[in-house]
């Protein structure tokens, strides 16, 4: 990979904290406007995408260490088993959400919808890091 | 003789008659007292917002009714993933 174009570097510097605020936005406001955690961990992921393409592969490595999406990739489905274990602590069905007592708050706000939120944020996480990882190992190939 | 043909062609009509029989057995298109506008649908609608506390009906399903579903779905791309780092991945950059 070797694009070294001065002006791909800059509209990517300018813009990449647009893609990533806007990623975390749809990924937060899941439970409330039109979006979610796969659309959100994919703008997101895409980000940091963008930032490999225009930099080359050993930078982007340098952002995001083989570790980090590692652990993101191993750990998304645990975060979100554990937060299903809650339903099973207080008595009723795996991943139980209003069931197992807790506040969904007052729809249209951003902390409403109870467990959603955490989970989204689970997803999204496991969603970038399995797009970043995708790209990175395809990249990578030795041929 | 060979028989194949004979038997693959009157599998054939078999799977065909089968297929079309249950093709005029299906219920007409957009009819209201089809099984697909039982009362799930008016379950999710009407209920969707008092039971998750969510506007987004999508957000409620997948991630609340059907949230089950979406942690396998988490797993379907640790799979793709792994699958493809079984392929592609050499030596390179893992110290052995």
């Amino acid at each position: 990979m070797k694009i070294r174009d001065l002006i791909l570097k800059r509209i990517t510097t300018l813009v990449l904290p647009f893609i990533q605020v806007y990623g975390f936005y749809i990924i937060f406001h899941g439970q409330i406007s039109p979006g979610g955690s796969f659309a959100g961990g994919i703008i997101v992921a895409l980000g940091y995408i963008a930032y490999a393409t225009a930099f080359g592969v050993d930078e982007g490595r340098a952002v995001v260490p083989e570790k980090v999406t590692t652990y993101a990739e191993s750990y998304g489905t645990l975060w979100y088993a554990l937060l299903g274990l809650v339903g099973i602590a207080k008595g009723v069905p795996f991943l139980a959400n209003k069931l197992a007592g807790i506040d969904v708050g007052v729809p249209g706000t951003i902390s409403s919808g109870g467990l959603i939120a955490l989970l989204s944020i689970g997803i999204g996480i496991k969603v970038a890091s399995t797009m970043v990882s995708l790209f990175f190992t395809m990249l990578e190939e030795e041929v | 003789m060979n028989f194949r043909p004979l038997v693959a062609a009157v599998v054939a009509v078999m799977a065909l008659y089968a297929m079309l029989a249950a093709v005029a057995e299906l219920p007409p298109y957009g009819a209201p007292d089809n099984p697909t506008f039982n009362q799930l649908a008016e379950r999710y609608i009407g209920k969707a917002l008092e039971e998750t506390g969510v506007l987004n009906m999508v957000t409620s399903i997948i991630l609340d009714y059907r949230a089950y579903d979406t942690m396998f779905e988490t797993v379907v791309l640790f799979t793709a993933a792994l699958a493809v780092m079984v392929v592609l991945r050499t030596d390179k950059g893992m110290g052995g």
